[in-house]
């Protein structure tokens, strides 16, 4: 066998184990997907009627509340970035991160102080990469986030909302910058102002904001309810928890998409070795061929010189 | 009979559904009982037993479940538990919440003690 053949055999021989790990990757991603999506589906009776519930004291009360107040100057504001613990996953992280950048770079045009939360190792590494202030992050749980993941994650949230701009760790606003799950094939980026709430005059404007991710039916009028035991409590403990369960469901939908991510770039990585695999063939077959012939060549070349010299002897 | 439509969901999944003529549920000013009709309402959940009393298509029964804190709601006959976590009493494992109570016992951990005890009250209600 010729060297160049060799060369050729090996290469291929190296992509088709590469395309064997991305084919079985893709399959885990395309796996997970599922198991996660149904995990969005089960977190959306919770965030619905928690919603709900909100919505109703919000407006049935007229209560004021650190967490639906907008404060007048706002001077400092609170980004948290969903990202992933692993690559491999074609632009998803670096979308969250362009996105988180982008909402950064407005915040500061206002004039407002950003202070950065971050989920996921890999938005850790590029912050720390590029030397930013991290205030606090979270690592080893962004593929499969439990509920009690996301009260961790909100707990020093709501404690930086709660404290004065005037403290050391007070925050007016909270952002938060994730990837949403559209489709199979589409996530966005996305950044919302979870924080102070936006609580409009009408029902359905305001119903309309609070709904965000979750998406319900038309509007509804919603009734005088009875607070037990009085409205500014029951506001008090249903807050958090709403910050808790948009953080779950926040969560929930970015490790979605990273394995929607994951899936798509593996995939193309899968057919990529494919295509390579086919170029390497041809062009091991045209090597083998050129061997082949050379080979033949001689062997005429020599069979001719032989016959020449033999005709010369004979004479 | 009248009859009122309850959901008990816990953060990551539902619980219970189903129709009920009554639910008591300890709030934090006191027990609650809930009938069809009752005037809407949103109250503070502290952690114990919720007890629902099904008719209707759910069968004549009774319902207990663990809820650690939480909320109640009701509007238009519709009951919403609300709750980070909830369990029925049949999903609850009698001997491990006792060794769990056991165990937080002896470490002092009161939260973990009383997560515990709330899974043992609401076994022994049901029975």
């Amino acid at each position: 066998m010729g060297a160049q053949l060799r060369v050729y055999k090996r290469r291929i021989k190296s992509v088709t184990a590469t395309k064997k790990i991305t084919r079985a990757m893709e399959m885990i991603a395309a796996s997970r997907i599922v198991k996660a999506q149904r995990r969005v589906a089960a977190s959306e009776p919770y965030a619905t009627e928690l919603t709900r519930a909100v919505t109703a004291v919000a407006q049935g009360s007229g209560v004021q509340h650190w967490l639906t107040t907008e404060v007048e100057r706002p001077t400092r504001a609170a980004v948290l970035l969903i990202t992933s613990d692993r690559g491999l996953a074609g632009g998803y992280n670096s979308n969250a991160i362009k996105a988180a950048d982008q909402l950064t770079n407005r915040l500061i045009g206002e004039g407002k102080e950003v202070v950065n939360y971050i989920v996921g190792s890999k938005g850790v590494a590029y912050y720390r990469f590029r030397e930013r202030a991290v205030k606090q992050s979270w690592t080893g749980f962004t593929d499969e986030p439990s509920y009690a993941d996301a009260k961790a994650v909100a707990a020093p949230l709501i404690e930086a909302i709660k404290a004065d701009t005037g403290a050391k760790d007070g925050v007016d606003e909270l952002h938060i910058v994730y990837t949403e799950f559209v489709s199979m094939m589409t996530q966005t980026p996305v950044d919302n102002r979870m924080l102070p709430l936006t609580f409009t005059k009408t029902a359905a404007e305001s119903a309309e904001v609070i709904e965000g991710a979750i998406k319900r039916g038309g509007p509804e009028i919603l009734p005088l309810y009875d607070f037990e035991p009085s409205a500014e409590d029951v506001l008090d403990a249903l807050l958090p928890r709403y910050v808790e369960s948009r953080i779950y469901n926040a969560l929930l939908q970015a490790a979605a998409s990273k394995h929607a991510a994951t899936r798509r770039a593996m995939k193309s990585a899968t057919d990529n070795a494919e295509d390579l695999i086919k170029s390497l063939t041809r062009l091991a077959n045209a090597a083998r061929q050129a061997d082949i012939t050379q080979e033949i060549s001689e062997i005429v070349g020599g069979a001719s010189a032989l016959a020449d010299a033999n005709a010369g002897s004979d004479r | 009979m009248a009859e009122l439509h309850v959901e008990l969901v816990a953060a990551d999944r539902k619980v219970w559904s189903g129709e009920a003529s009554l639910v008591v549920a300890r709030t934090s000013s006191g027990d609650i009982g809930v009938m069809p009709g009752h005037q809407p309402l949103l109250g503070v959940l502290e952690s114990g037993p919720v007890t629902i009393r099904t008719t209707g298509e759910s069968g004549d029964g009774t319902v207990v479940a663990a809820v650690h804190g939480g909320f109640i709601s009701f509007a238009d006959n519709q009951l919403s538990l609300l709750a980070e976590i909830a369990e029925l009493t049949d999903e609850i494992d009698v001997q491990r919440a006792e060794r769990a109570l056991e165990r937080a016992k002896s470490q002092a951990d009161a939260y973990a003690e009383k997560r515990a005890d709330v899974r043992l009250r609401a076994v022994t209600a049901v029975r």
